[in-house]
């Protein structure tokens, strides 16, 4: 069965994408914050969530590949479709780093070369670009810019090893999403099982490649903002977050699709079995979340708990208010059979956890990048609606360009027949 | 019902009972048990076995399990003996909640997995040393047993043995 792209949705996310346009030039006009920095890390905020529920969506195919799971071929194509907004996902990262790296803003404060070097020279300081050096020779005196904790980490942390980290990363990830995408048209196309054995070893090396890359991006992307403080949980924190609201995502569309007749062969048992996915790594979440938080509590050493300070003192009720939200509310509610097979639950929760994993980005990037002065107005809420049209246009065209159940695979019947 | 006769009807396939069993119940026969060395997928709707309660147990359980946890760590750490570890205030009970919260995971955990278990056990009545109440031992290998009292349904014995052969059984015994 083909889904077709209305032109009714079309035209909503055409507004929704408008008011995003609307939200970042009004607020970019707006915005005093020093270099525009309120604006770009809500380019990022928005950009790097979305990115990441396609990011979730190929690392959940690939997990299904690689286990040989059947449940879910069924809704095979729904999560390749939202792979599918990986691309566009890249670009708006990519320009965002690259905003950084012309210091259009200053969210990665390592970027600024002035904090990296212990010393100037006398003559050219005052200049628009003063000559920073290492060493301490005749003329040069002490550089009062420079951050002892941020040029110690400098072997990590500069721009040409940041840029082939990050192209790597987007590279291999993007080339996976088509490699997937497009050996499951040939599937459609020529059946058999060769493709799905092949799937396996491909599946297996993309996880190999992600288990190592979604922890160190985030490092790279979202940790490196708070450049002083570092946490080694940090990455598998960002992936569960990435994780569950893909899962969110894809239990909220696949049921939308289904009540419009789209998936027959779709059953009760297919989004208990995603309720449950979601249930359980809303759980994982919150480990991870507290997990970070108590030790970092509990040892109370000077540089750790830098992160935490700044978001207790300013941003208390949201910081501690998201994890109650997306861990308490998911918990108390879908804890029941009933509850993860009636999609009233599953929607009132889905849309409400989905606003908490997007506020919960919001947390990692916002204190980082503005200090105190974050809050959400009339931008944040533009542009996140803004960025939610453009991902949904981008996956429902991908939706729309191949049959919406797949026709060919080994364990269609099986997954057909899901019972539960 | 001392008197009741039971029929056991005998298969040597799980997916032969399972035609058996919804042929039967369309005719209008209970099915009051299966014997089988392991769960049948999709029987318990058939022959009318209601969803298990032993997860609200568990809630229920847990939740004592959480409650105990929590009291008992007011009392020690906060009432009777407040200590100082890491210098991190203990006046008040959530000022020491983070450091708290393992435990108390811990042990709903921990209720929660026994108090399920041992009510599995007593409401199976298949504590150690407990006779076995399964009628054949084959049962917990590779044979699965159907328990019929012709009594629940009003249907003669000898018609239920005509209907029973026609499904695949192997053994039709009446005790």
């Amino acid at each position: 069965m083909d889904f077709i792209f209305t032109k009714k949705a079309k035209l909503i996310f055409s507004i929704l994408m408008l008011i995003g346009v609307v939200a970042m030039v009004v607020g970019f006009m707006t915005d005093h914050s020093d270099h525009h920095n309120r604006f770009w890390a809500n380019i990022f905020v928005n950009g790097f969530f979305y990115f990441a529920i396609s990011l979730g969506a190929l690392f959940f195919l690939a997990l299904q590949y690689a286990t040989e799971a059947s449940y879910m071929i069924a809704l095979k194509r729904v999560i390749e479709g939202i792979s599918q907004y990986i691309f566009v996902g890249s670009g708006i990262l990519i320009v965002f780093f690259a905003a950084g790296s012309f210091h259009l803003h200053h969210v990665y404060h390592w970027m600024d070369i002035s904090i990296m070097y212990e010393y100037v020279m006398e003559a050219t300081v005052g200049l628009e670009h003063p000559e920073y050096i290492h060493e301490l020779v005749d003329g040069a005196i002490k550089n009062s810019h420079f951050d002892k904790i941020i040029a110690g980490k400098s072997a990590y942390l500069n721009q040409t090893f940041f840029w082939i980290r990050t192209l790597v990363y987007l590279g291999v990830w993007c080339y996976f999403a088509n490699l997937f995408r497009k050996r499951s048209l040939m599937e459609d196309a020529e059946g058999g099982t060769k493709i799905h054995f092949k799937n396996i070893t491909y599946a297996a090396i993309f996880l190999v490649f992600f288990a190592f890359t979604s922890s160190t991006a985030s490092w790279d992307w979202i940790m490196s903002i708070d450049t002083h403080w570092f946490s080694t949980l940090f990455g598998w924190y960002v992936f569960s977050g990435m994780w569950v609201s893909f899962l969110i995502f894809f239990v909220l569309i696949s049921i939308w699709l289904k009540s419009k007749g789209y998936l027959p062969n779709v059953n009760k048992s297919h989004i208990h079995d995603a309720a449950k996915w979601m249930f359980a790594i809303s759980f994982l979440w919150a480990y991870l979340w507290f997990s970070q938080f108590m030790l970092i509590w509990y040892a109370n050493i000077p540089e750790e708990v830098t992160y935490y300070i700044i978001r207790i003192e300013h941003y208390k009720v949201l910081f501690f208010g998201i994890f109650f939200m997306n861990f308490l509310f998911p918990m108390v509610i879908l804890i029941a059979r009933d509850a993860k097979r009636q999609v009233g639950y599953l929607i009132s929760v889905g849309c409400i956890i989905f606003v908490g994993h997007w506020l919960d980005i919001y947390m990692m990037i916002m204190p980082g990048s503005l200090g105190s002065h974050a809050h959400i107005g009339f931008m944040e809420v533009g542009m996140a609606l803004g960025f939610l049209g453009l991902f949904l246009y981008v996956v429902f065209r991908a939706f729309s360009k191949a049959p919406i159940s797949v026709v060919n695979h080994p364990f269609l019947d099986e997954s057909n027949h899901l019972h539960i | 019902m001392k008197n009741d006769k039971v029929i056991y009807a005998m298969y040597d396939d799980d997916m032969t009972l399972l035609a058996g069993a919804k042929e039967l119940v369309a005719k209008g026969v209970h099915i009051r048990d299966v014997f089988s060395p392991f769960p049948i997928h999709g029987l318990d709707p058939v022959i009318g076995i209601k969803q298990t309660r032993l997860a609200i147990c568990a809630f229920i359980f847990g939740l004592v399990g959480l409650s105990l946890a929590l009291s008992g760590m007011y009392y020690f750490m906060i009432v009777d003996w407040p200590m100082n570890i890491g210098g991190k205030p203990n006046d008040f009970f959530y000022q020491n909640l983070p450091a708290f919260v393992p435990i108390s995971f811990e042990f709903t955990v921990l209720l929660a997995a026994h108090g399920m278990a041992l009510t599995y056990f007593i409401r199976n009545w298949t504590l150690p040393g407990v006779t076995a109440r399964n009628p054949y031992p084959e049962t917990t290998n590779d044979r699965f047993v159907m328990e019929i009292h012709p009594s629940d349904s009003h249907i003669s014995v000898d018609d239920l043995t005509e209907e029973l052969k026609k499904t695949g059984t192997i053994l039709i015994e009446e005790r």
